[in-house]
């Protein structure tokens, strides 16, 4: 009973948050809506016994979500809202992929035939899901991993805007680096 | 495992931590006026006659504020501070004995991150924008230590349960054999509560940084929730790393107080003998020096936990 309601509540504070997004007129209110909407999405992790995952998912959001409104305000014209500003675009051409999109999942819903399992639910859901989805791949798993992290750091070497040869001189010789800003170590 | 106290115990607990804030912010006080000649009697109730003044103060509104993102900001501040606290345990009693406390406590304390730039958002003021930025960057600068120092102690009791992590340091604390995770989290406390040589996000150069433009009852909430932040984050290193409740003679609750205590009052002088740190500064000492030392911290401890 008790699940059921805090299903449903968190189903539409979900889905009300996210239209929220587009419907408010500063990036900060729509940051924070998608937010709010992220937390509540966890909050249906929780129900399925996989607190791990639930509080991780808002762990990570919220992080995620302050850092993207640094990037949000920085290129969004008028991102406070100041005057009236609309963040839908192109609005008959989404609408139809919207909603061409949302019949296709919905009908999805209701044509597969959905696995079902007498088995009873296990004892520790995370792990069991964790040995699901990285058992027999844990291979990929890592190289992914590794292949991400080499992302990252070639996509900061690139947009850095001085290396080392600018700090440390040619011959990288330089006792002390040259930085524009003051402060850290070795200075 | 801890023993899970009835559902009103949740009710105590804020209580338990205004009383460890307050008495570390008549500490403060105090030494502070020692410092500077004036009666300490006065300074001891100092904390409170603040709560008082800010409790009658009347609001200031500054032109085109949103005020509910400020308002909700200060709010998660204060109520995430004290949930941060739920899988604490007291000695024995958890409130709530999460099988994934330590990773619960560390998305209460994220929270910070979100209400703190909310908040200096909220009044549409340039200060306060300077200070919510400022602390997003001691954000990045504080939280990998801090997440590292986590897992290592997780990984030395081998579970993400506090109390287990606290039953597992019965023959030798956490802190004697992985001190560079017990820094790093000690320096990531004042730092997510933005207090101490942490506190450029407020600071004084900013005219007040994130908090410049709050009065009133909203600037009650959002100290105040910044206190409460500080003594979760100093009552979550007893159990981590300083044995939880164990001790001699003591009941196991008394010796968590008296923990929490000594973590504040090594808080307090760090406080008062380190000058703010400017976040630039801190940056490349925390990706430098304090990203590799936890790391490695990290990698010696599970070493040992694999060859034990």
């Amino acid at each position: 009973m008790w699940t059921q309601v805090a299903f449903w509540v968190c189903a539409v504070a979900a889905v009300a948050t996210g239209v929220a997004v587009f419907r408010v007129d500063s990036m900060a209110r729509a940051t924070f809506a998608l937010l709010a909407s992220f937390v509540f999405a966890a909050g249906t992790l929780l129900l399925l016994n996989l607190a791990y995952l639930g509080i991780l998912v808002v762990l990570m959001m919220i992080m995620e979500m302050v850092v993207m409104v640094v990037f949000m305000i920085m290129y969004m014209m008028n991102p406070a809202g100041l005057m009236p500003m609309t963040m839908v675009h192109n609005q008959k051409g989404s609408l139809a992929i919207a909603g061409g999109v949302f019949a296709a999942l919905a009908a999805g819903i209701f044509l597969v035939r959905w696995p079902t399992s007498g088995r009873p639910r296990p004892a520790d859901p995370t792990r069991a899901l964790g040995e699901a989805l990285m058992g027999s791949k844990m291979l990929v798993m890592m190289v992914l991993g590794l292949c991400l992290f080499a992302t990252m750091v070639a996509t900061i070497v690139l947009a850095a805007h001085r290396g080392r040869y600018d700090r440390y001189g040619d011959r990288l010789d330089a006792k002390r680096p040259d930085d524009p800003v003051r402060g850290g170590l070795n200075r | 495992m801890g023993d899970e106290l009835p559902w009103w115990a949740g009710l105590l607990l804020p209580l338990v931590l205004v009383a460890l804030a307050a008495a570390t912010a008549s500490a403060d006080a105090v030494l502070t006026a020692r410092t500077a000649g004036a009666p300490a009697r006065q300074a001891l109730t100092l904390p409170l006659r603040d709560i008082g003044g800010l409790l009658v103060q009347q609001r200031r509104r500054t032109l085109a504020a949103d005020v509910l993102l400020g308002r909700s900001g200060a709010f998660a501040l204060l109520v995430a501070a004290v949930l941060a606290s739920l899988a604490t345990p007291l000695g024995r009693w958890p409130v709530a004995d999460f099988s994934i406390g330590i990773v619960w406590f560390n998305a209460m304390e994220v929270v910070a991150w979100a209400a703190v730039w909310l908040v200096g958002w909220g009044a549409n003021s340039a200060y306060g924008l300077v200070g919510g930025y400022r602390f997003i960057a001691q954000g990045l600068a504080y939280e990998l230590p801090h997440m590292f120092a986590l897992i290592t102690a997780a990984l030395g009791a081998g579970s993400l349960r506090v109390s287990d992590v606290a039953a597992a340091q019965g023959s030798l604390w956490f802190v004697v054999w992985m001190p560079a995770a017990f820094v790093g989290y000690l320096l990531s406390v004042p730092a997510m509560a933005f207090w101490g040589p942490f506190d450029h996000p407020v600071g004084a150069d900013a005219a007040g940084g994130a908090a410049a433009e709050l009065s009133g009852v909203d600037r009650l909430v959002f100290l105040g929730g910044r206190w409460l932040l500080l003594v979760s984050g100093a009552a979550f290193a007893v159990p981590l790393f300083l044995g939880g409740g164990a001790g001699p003679a003591l009941p196991p609750w008394l010796w968590s107080l008296v923990k929490t205590l000594a973590v504040l009052a090594v808080l307090v002088w760090l406080k008062r003998r380190l000058p703010t740190v400017r976040m630039e500064r801190y940056q490349e000492i925390a990706w430098v020096v304090l990203i590799p030392v936890t790391l490695v911290q990290a990698l010696i401890v599970a070493v040992v936990v694999l060859v034990r």
